[in-house]
């Protein structure tokens, strides 16, 4: 890349970095939003969070829709921080697609080139080659409320692409679609953003969707970054008791030695230890998955396992699975066939030995 | 509404709904009687027999030709200023923003007549701003058929900016975002989003403001005069009829009435339902 004449020498950061580096600090009324983001051209960053944990102002913030408290948005080396909304380079994908209810797929599409002034049938072209690339040749003369959930996000898609933004951005571009083509957008979204050279950057409150569309994700929580990471690492290491029921681990914190992991109690009985084959020390998580518990009515002799006495909380269907909530020393959930359940003849309220081979719990730094 | 059908086609089953309550029903048809039967009695009176000759009198066509294009002129210019207006009441924030709103419905509450007046004494020959638009521009507007149209546009022109600014602030501010995020500048968002999601509220805007026009009578009166063929639009002439000859009155009135009537209903077809 050239470097840019208008460059001043008080620049902060003498390296441009390609892709996005953004600092994103907002203050409205009690609600405070201070996270870090990058983001290499070509990757997909998905801000995972439950509702209110600040994604959307996150992303509203990239888009210029609501002006930074503090910090900086640069996306391939240049400031973006004060851009207003239309000069940005950005192309948005609205929850719930926002295609304007009076013009057809295709005049959606071609309004963006259009406010960058590019001619009327050249825009209209443009935006015709696009619609067709996405399988909509046949609805590229359709009113937005003729189209289904799919047709709509990938009209959507295509109205943002348009414009040829260096960065993509999508808010919960799944979520007003039926659970029954969910699957089969997603995929089709996937391979599309593929094929986009920019930065994305999705804002989802469904792990799934994160797992599946992107290459990293951003964890954000009461406006704080909690994790960021690839998806694999984050559906086997998760940092948070929130990413940990999204990925649905039992998630545990403490203290390490020697592999063996003194657990934080909230308030004073017993420790709880945990043993692990890592021998790790200082501060750690552990964590592992529920079907890795094991209960029995009476407690194995001899067994090298981690072994607790607790009490049934709660029971409910799990997939093929019964899931049973357990509380006492520490809270988790084992979930086991309906078989075993029947033989231990489980009811709330009882208590049973919950047992987790330590080669099954993952051990790292906290 | 964008209602869908449901993908089962199934229908939910209906419960009856309870009786209609005489209570409400009795006020309504006798409201429904009171604003129908005066014209009933226009019928009813109607010199059916010289109808034809009395409609096509030049002094009656003359009126109804100034009523109708001052009316027509009086919504055109609501519309050049009313919209803008109205952008401006709902879509941005400045010092007074609530007193200007309330300044906008000053016309609704004050009696035509007094609007009247004031209009004389703001634009009138020795007003405060006509006597410059007489000795610098040589431009009297009392007693023109500039004056109907500026009377009109006085009284009916809030009608418009009421109706646009509720749409405006109904209309979802959230297409506006996504215009911008698209490259539009703010006119641009104006022309080719917001413009066209409040074409409904426009139109009723526009239907309200140009019936209030046509007839608008207190404050045309006293600040454009009664001049048959220059000022005397439909109403003037329905009641300087009614002063000699009753029977003129009734046709007149019939007549405005007809025409209204027609205007509406083809409208109303193609906007809004009023």
């Amino acid at each position: 890349m050239a470097a840019p004449a208008t460059r001043t020498p008080t620049e902060p950061d003498p390296v441009p970095r390609p892709g996005l580096d953004a600092d994103l600090r907002l203050t409205r009324g009690s609600f405070d939003l201070d996270v870090s983001l990058s983001c290499p051209p070509g990757h997909v960053l998905a801000l995972l969070g439950p509702n209110g944990a600040g994604k959307s102002s996150a992303l509203r913030a990239l888009a210029g829709l609501v002006p930074l408290t503090g910090g900086h948005i640069r996306l391939n080396g240049d400031d973006h921080t004060t851009t207003a909304v239309e000069h940005r380079p950005i192309g948005v994908v609205f929850q719930d697609y926002l295609l304007f209810p009076h013009m057809s797929a295709l005049d959606n599409v071609a309004f963006g080139p259009r406010c960058q002034g590019v001619g009327r049938s050249e825009a209209r072209e443009h935006a015709r080659a696009l619609l067709e690339h996405m399988g909509l040749a046949d609805h590229v003369a359709s009113r937005p409320r003729r189209l289904s959930g799919g047709q709509a996000q990938r009209v959507a898609l295509a109205r943002a692409l348009a414009v040829r933004p260096g960065m993509l951005l999508m808010d919960e571009p799944m979520a007003a679609l039926d659970a029954s083509t969910r699957v089969a957008v997603r995929s089709r979204l996937r391979r599309l953003l593929e094929e986009f050279e920019g930065v994305t950057v999705l804002v989802t409150h469904d792990p799934l969707d994160a797992m599946v569309l992107a290459d990293r994700i951003a964890v954000i929580e009461e406006g704080r970054l909690v994790q960021e990471g690839s998806p694999a690492e984050v559906a086997r290491r998760p940092r948070t008791t929130y990413v940990a029921r999204l990925v649905g681990l039992n998630l545990f914190r403490g203290r390490s030695r020697e592999g063996t992991v003194t657990l934080d109690t909230d308030g004073g009985g017993k420790p709880t230890r945990v043993e692990t084959r890592e021998a790790r020390q200082g501060p750690v998580l552990v964590a592992f998955p529920p079907r890795s518990v094991a209960l029995y009515q009476e407690h194995p002799h001899g067994s090298p396992r981690n072994m607790w006495r607790l009490r049934v909380e709660g029971i409910e269907r799990f997939g093929d699975q019964v899931r049973v909530h357990l509380e006492g020393a520490l809270s988790l959930a084992a979930d086991i066939t309906p078989a075993s359940l029947a033989e231990l003849g489980l009811a709330r309220g009882e208590e049973v030995w919950a047992g987790v081979k330590a080669t099954e719990v993952e051990c790292y730094p906290g | 509404m964008t209602a869908r059908t449901t993908r089962s086609g199934r229908r939910a089953p209906r419960t009856r709904p309870g009786r209609v309550p005489w209570i409400l029903v009795l006020p309504a048809l006798v409201g429904l009687a009171f604003l129908i039967l005066p014209f009933a009695g226009l019928l009813v009176r109607a010199p059916w027999s010289t109808m034809v000759q009395r409609v096509t009198e030049p002094e009656v066509l003359a009126a109804l030709w100034l009523s109708l294009s001052t009316a027509t002129v009086a919504t055109i210019v609501s519309l050049v200023l009313g919209v803008p207006l109205a952008w401006l009441l709902a879509r941005t924030e400045f010092p007074g923003r609530r007193f200007a709103r309330a300044l906008v419905t000053i016309p609704l509450v004050i009696p035509p007549v007094v609007g009247g007046v004031a209009l004389l004494l703001v634009l009138g020959r020795n007003g405060l701003v006509g006597r410059y638009l007489d000795a610098w521009f040589g431009l009297t507007l009392p007693f023109t058929p500039a004056a109907v149209v500026i009377a009109q546009v006085f009284v009916a022109m809030p009608f418009l900016v009421i109706s646009v600014e509720g749409a405006l602030r109904g209309a979802d501010r959230r297409y506006e975002e996504a215009a911008a995020t698209l490259g539009a500048s703010r006119a641009t968002v104006f022309t080719s989003v917001t413009l066209p999601m409040v074409l409904p509220g426009i139109g009723a805007g526009a239907i309200l403001c140009w019936a209030r026009a046509l007839g608008e009578f207190g404050a045309t009166i006293t600040f454009a005069g009664n001049f048959p063929g220059t000022t005397q639009t439909m109403p003037l002439a329905v009641y300087m009829a009614m002063q000699r000859d009753p029977e003129a009155a009734i046709v007149l009135s019939l007549v405005l009435l007809l025409v209204s009537l027609a205007v509406l209903a083809t409208l109303r077809e193609r906007w809004v339902n009023l």
